[in-house]
């Protein structure tokens, strides 16, 4: 279990979505009731760059925030295409019960599929994705209820199924997990 | 085992979710596997080598496993053979790096579940491990039926331990498991369907249908469209497409019964179905490829029959290929007192009755009784004293039977007065049933009804009969 402490959101190759990193931050802060402290990377993001995919390993990234975590949680966000071995793509990627998560907008960019820009979407489904992966950190596994954040979303359409707040049953999880002392609130 | 790739304890609201082992040589793919299904919920453990993985395979259970093809050492085929051999039920996903039409083919013939090339699509890997895990659990499902399919069946066994009665279950040892078609001959009564059922049962034909047709119950044009089906607008009335019990049986066993009433006619045709083991539904026009096995049934003597022209020579040639005599009960009277506990067991069981005993006076009637209508009689005569006997013990005067003892010499008894006595005798013991009564007499049930007439018995007066001047 993490210490309680800050959570550090670290902006990764963001390029033109940088705006949106503070009204996450503030979206975090509303959810898990931390404070959120934005800080750049302290290390060379290229170091997870894998040329022959032209994709950046999630896994390396992970290894790169965890010592930037410094007792308390820290989330990457990023523009650039995630992956882990044997896996084409992730949308994110976090630590089960560990301090560290990453996530990408990448794949969540309507244009990507042929469609408008819709930026509206793009950060509903950011938050979406922020929230599901620090929410692994908390010890969250997979959620069957298919409105809770904690609902797995293997391609871009399952992410707007479901909602921004946990489930009443992994809230409390989340609740119990924030200890000490509970101050987690519910986004109800 | 790479213990250091296990995660702590994940919090999840699901725990029957099947278990995953991931066997590969890279650390990395091991690592992102475990990772992904274990925020899945699913239990995984690693293994680096085909040693690791057959170590993990013999210590504990796994549902689903994720065998990269190429490793040092025993390559993942080589492994998936192992696999099968440990537990053949287990869905095994084999991952390569490179397609390779070949080796997938021959993995799927060693009975891998499915094949992906690397990277996978995530949405894809999902759907792939649920569907294992699903096929899996059905799987298992499945054995646990098949178990209580042969639990039922061992339940409802042929009861017995007499030379007579342990000669037909070696017969039907003998017969079960070839494809051959069986001739049950017997009285009524003596179980000829139970043997058809154990035949059944013990043939490897068992996971599928028995279907049944009782051939003397129907007439010859209902009996040709229960055997062969129709098609919509065959004839008047039918308006739907009907899957006669032939195709029915496919798979299976198709058991007919008192087959000696079935027609001339019919016989032709059904002659046919069973040496082309091709059946055309009534109104079609093609012949359906059906894979069935023939047991039937009579307590008519066929050989007769054929004489007199009444049953065609082929067809009982073609029937009575192996045949199983089902003794008559007086033939077997050792059997009756284990009969009757058995029959006695499951009757105060399904009437919750809790009649535990057949007290030995009441045992002894049993077993001096011919029980002309054989075991099913005497199943009746225990469910009728079941009904009106007290715990703890069934007692004479609860039983439907007295001693049958021939009429004394000299008697002046006339023919007549033996039947109208016999008569109400039955229909007393059958509670007054007269299909009983004339399966009993084997009589048809209108001869019944004239005999009830020609005697004027009347319910009473046939107890009053029975009591009073049966033979003692």
């Amino acid at each position: 279990m993490t210490a309680p402490g800050p959570l550090r959101l670290v902006p990764i190759y963001c390029g033109e979505r940088s705006g949106l990193i503070d009204p996450l931050a503030c979206e975090l802060t509303e959810t898990f009731r931390v404070e959120v402290e934005v800080r750049p990377p302290a290390f060379d993001p290229e170091v997870a760059f894998d040329s022959s995919r032209g994709q950046y390993n999630s896994r390396i990234l992970l290894g790169q925030l965890l010592k930037q975590s410094r007792g308390g949680r820290v989330l990457g966000v990023t523009n650039v295409d995630l992956f882990i071995p044997v896996l084409t793509y992730v949308f994110g990627e976090a630590q089960l019960d560990g301090p560290a998560a990453v996530v990408s907008s990448h794949r969540l960019d309507d244009r990507l599929y042929g469609l408008p820009e819709n930026r509206h979407l793009l950060f509903e489904r950011l938050i979406k994705e922020a929230i599901h992966e620090l929410g692994h950190t908390y010890g969250l596994i997979h959620c069957p209820d298919g409105r809770c954040v904690m609902a797995s979303s293997t391609y871009v359409e399952e992410i707007d199924l479901k909602s921004e707040r946990f489930c009443d049953r992994c809230l409390e999880k989340v609740r119990e997990a924030a200890e000490p002392p509970a101050r987690t609130a519910a986004r109800l | 085992m790479t213990t250091s790739e296990r995660a702590a304890k994940p919090t999840h609201p699901t725990t029957d979710l099947g278990t995953l082992l991931v066997v590969d040589d890279e650390h990395a793919v091991r690592h992102s596997l475990s990772n992904w299904f274990r925020k899945d919920g699913y239990p995984v453990e690693t293994a680096e080598n085909a040693t690791e993985a057959l170590r993990w395979l013999q210590k504990q259970r796994f549902d689903v496993v994720l065998l990269d093809i190429k490793m040092p050492g025993m390559d993942g085929m080589e492994l998936l053979e192992h696999v099968r051999k440990i537990d053949e039920g287990i869905a095994v996903i084999m991952i390569t790096a490179f397609a390779s039409v070949e080796t997938a083919v021959e993995s799927l013939k060693l009975g891998a579940f499915d094949y992906v090339t690397k990277p996978i699509d995530p949405d894809e890997l999902s759907h792939l491990v649920r569907r294992a895990m699903e096929t899996r659990r059905l799987a298992e499902e499945n054995v646990q039926l098949r178990e209580t399919i042969d639990g039922m069946v061992g339940a409802d066994t042929i009861v017995g331990e007499s030379p007579a009665i342990r000669s037909v279950l070696e017969l039907i040892q003998h017969v079960a498991d070839t494809d051959a078609t069986v001739l049950i001959r017997g009285e009524s009564g003596t179980g000829k369907e139970l043997i058809a059922r154990a035949i059944h049962a013990n043939s490897r034909r068992r996971y599928f249908p028995i279907v049944p047709v009782n051939c003397g119950a129907l007439p010859e044009t209902l009996l040709e469209s229960e055997l062969f089906g129709h098609e919509r607008g065959a004839f008047t009335g039918a308006q739907y497409r009907r899957k006669g019990k032939i195709e029915m049986a496919d798979g299976g066993s198709l058991f007919l019964d008192e087959v000696g009433a079935i027609s001339p006619k019919m016989q032709v045709d059904l002659l046919r179905v069973l040496e082309t083991k091709e059946v055309t539904r009534i109104g079609g026009s093609h012949p359906l490829k059906v894979d069935f096995r023939v047991i039937c049934a009579t307590n008519e003597d066929l050989e007769k029959a054929v004489e007199e022209g009444r049953f065609r020579e082929d067809f009982y040639y073609r029937l009575n290929v192996f045949t199983i005599e089902a003794p008559p009960l007086r033939a077997r009277k050792s059997d009756v007192p284990l009969l009757a506990n058995h029959f006695l067991r499951r009757l105060s069981r399904q009437m919750d009755k809790h009649i535990t005993e057949i007290r030995p006076d009441a045992m002894e009637l049993l077993v001096a009784y011919d029980w002309p209508g054989n075991v099913r009689e005497l199943a009746n005569a225990i469910e009728r004293a079941v009904v009106v006997g007290k715990p703890p013990a069934i007692r004479p005067e609860d039983l439907p039977v007295r001693p049958s003892r021939p009429s004394p010499v000299g008697s002046e008894e006339s023919l007549a007065d033996v039947e109208k006595r016999h008569v109400a005798a039955v229909l007393e013991h059958t509670g007054w049933n007269i299909t009983r009564a004339a399966e009993i007499l084997q009589v048809d049930r209108v001869t019944v009804y004239n005999k009830i007439k020609k005697y004027d018995l009347r319910r009473e007066e046939a107890v009053a009969l029975h009591t009073a001047e049966a033979p003692r």
